[in-house]
């Protein structure tokens, strides 16, 4: 997958995700920035060095992989050590960061075993302590949570979080679960067909996407264009709108403008809040999402939509 | 019905010319087809351990046995450096490309055995490639004793068994995880920490295997050495054949036989247990 015109930077201690579908680049740019792959132009810097042509052992970056990549020969003391044995530190301080990481990511007892004697949970704790050894600059995740349980996967994840903000190191994280990039980064940046079609914090991301791609990505949002079916007043003027579905409410009379009315299609009872799904005349039907202990209308009845100006976010493109 | 078949084939085609071979080299030599007086027969034992006692006789048989010992040991160990270089070439090709580097490898191996031998004699002989070519540039004024030589034998044993450890460490070498060598890598290793500390362990098990595997057929190898190795210097494969068809005394042969066959149980027995590993 090629990456083109592509620019982020990533600031010092901060939790970056990068976040796309598959064919999107974000692997590819973790492996060029691992120096596994040379971009055929532009530049890799860190902490304002150049490190376009450093091979990956010349690299103060760290990466974790995606199958963690564990030496299946070692025992996990030799595991979380091989980069400190590398470096030439010695064994008296090799042993006590093995132990100082073994307490951080709560392997006590299991040192002397094989990772094929561990669980997925395990594994990953101690591919993080390998990676985390020498303490580098800027610490590489690739899919990091992807291969634990779905049970797992949500504590382990604010638990990746609290280690960021313990080591104080860059991390840069693949993912292509959108929740989990706006659950754990600082920012996000959006990848699309090699390029980064967004960066922002979580909040803006979700609130503010920049465009049909973007909002498209994110899911959920409904994308209305200017033009469209549905009358719209906007207060920025847009080639076309992302109007989140909780900010749709449902009232007894459509205004003119920024409403509409709707047959519903669709009414899906989700726990904490219900979803609907309510198609205008002429138009794409439009998701709604209503807050727990709202009425709901039947399947099939005509009901009227209304939103406030400043829910709809203009799209660039 | 398959393991009746295969236990019957077990015992007909191993068993039964083993127990043949091992009660032949207790009996003793004697006039008739095949000239041999078995050891049980109408009189009840009558065999006899002069076979045997032939064995530690003089150093001539312990001779050829450490020879070819020594002989499949080195052909083993250089066939196992080769074959880890290619094997490690062909498995880190295009994969496209692997099929085509393994025919390659197995190509000669399709060719006639005898036909490989007689090749090596035509370029090693005193009016062969070599000589010719050496003697045409003026660089040697006699030719150069290189056929019959012990270095002509390696060079045709480590050509003829090269195959059988390219294949196993390539069958390893090919499934192995390219992520582990870039983690070490990423980890700060050189490319040669990265062989040493990552890739060679993993593949050990391989290379002991295609060792033993190289090692074993090698150690009783007749055709080559007789083809291009000194004819002074007897191997125990040379022995056995001299014993069947030059003296025709078959109980020396089937004891020698069957010594060869126990000296390369403990190595057999050894491949079988990191097969199952």
């Amino acid at each position: 997958m090629a990456l083109e015109n592509l620019s982020l930077s990533v600031a010092a201690g901060e939790f970056v995700a990068l976040l796309g579908g598959s064919g999107s680049g974000k692997s590819t740019l973790l492996r060029v920035v691992a120096g596994f792959e040379r971009p055929d132009a532009g530049r890799v810097v860190l902490n304002g060095r150049d490190i376009t042509q450093a091979p990956p052992p010349a690299r103060d970056v760290a990466m974790m992989f995606q199958s963690y990549a564990l030496f299946p020969h070692m025992s996990v003391r030799e595991n979380i050590a091989y980069g400190l044995r590398r470096a030439g530190a010695e064994p008296r301080a090799i042993a006590a960061r093995v132990a100082e990481l073994v307490a951080l990511l709560r392997l006590e007892g299991l040192e002397a075993r094989r990772p094929a004697q561990l669980s997925g949970g395990q594994q990953q704790r101690v591919a993080l302590a390998r990676a985390l050894a020498r303490r580098p600059a800027l610490l590489l995740l690739d899919e990091p949570l992807a291969a634990l349980d779905a049970g797992l996967r949500e504590r382990t994840g604010l638990e990746l979080r609290a280690l960021q903000r313990r080591t104080g190191a860059s991390f840069v994280m693949v993912t292509h679960d959108q929740s989990e990039a706006l659950a754990l980064a600082d920012r996000v940046a959006l990848l699309e067909g090699g390029r980064i079609a967004q960066v922002a914090p979580p909040r803006e991301l979700y609130d503010r996407p920049a465009t049909r791609g973007v909002a498209r990505f994110l899911g959920a949002a409904n994308i209305l264009e200017a033009g469209g079916p549905i009358p719209l007043a906007p207060e920025t003027p847009a080639p076309a709108y992302a109007l989140r579905p909780e900010r749709i409410a449902l009232v007894a009379e459509a205004p003119p403008v920024n409403g509409v009315r709707a047959v519903v299609e669709e009414v899906a009872f989700r726990g904490a809040d219900a979803l609907l799904l309510a198609r205008p005349a002429g138009g794409e039907a439009l998701r709604v999402v209503l807050p727990a202990g709202a009425a709901l209308p039947e399947r099939g009845a005509q009901i009227a939509l209304a939103w406030e100006a400043a829910a709809l976010a203009p799209l660039a493109a | 019905m398959i393991r009746t078949a295969a236990w019957l084939a077990l015992g007909l085609l191993v068993a039964a010319p083993l127990a043949i071979v091992l009660g032949m080299g207790f009996g003793s030599v004697a006039p008739g087809v095949p000239p041999v007086r078995w050891p049980i027969g109408a009189e009840g034992w009558q065999g006899s351990l002069e076979a045997w006692s032939l064995l530690f006789a003089d150093g001539y048989y312990l001779d050829a046995f450490l020879r070819a010992l020594r002989l499949a040991a080195l052909t083993a160990t250089l066939c196992l450096v080769i074959g880890f270089g290619m094997a490690l070439g062909i498995a880190s090709a295009r994969p496209e490309r692997q099929l085509l580097l393994l025919a390659l490898v197995l190509l000669p191996f399709w060719t006639g055995f005898v036909l490989r031998l007689s090749a090596w004699v035509g370029l090693l002989r005193d009016s062969g490639w070599i000589n010719t070519v050496l003697l045409s540039l003026g660089l040697i004024e006699a030719p150069l004793a290189l056929l019959y030589t012990e270095g002509a034998m390696l060079a045709g044993m480590v050509h003829g068994y090269l195959p059988f450890a390219v294949l196993p460490l390539y069958a390893t070498l090919a499934r192995r995880d390219p992520a582990l060598e870039e983690a070490a890598a990423d980890l700060g290793a050189s490319p040669f920490t990265v062989f040493r500390t990552v890739t060679l362990p993993l593949a050990a098990p391989a290379a002991a295997a295609a060792f033993l595997l190289v090692f074993i057929p090698a150690a009783g190898e007749v055709v080559i050495p007789e083809l291009l190795g000194a004819p002074d210097s007897i191997l125990i494969g040379r022995a056995i054949w001299a014993e069947f068809f030059q003296t025709r005394d078959w109980p020396a042969a089937a004891a020698l036989a069957t010594a060869l066959l126990a000296v390369l149980l403990l190595p057999v027995a050894l491949y079988q247990r990191l097969a199952r590993r």
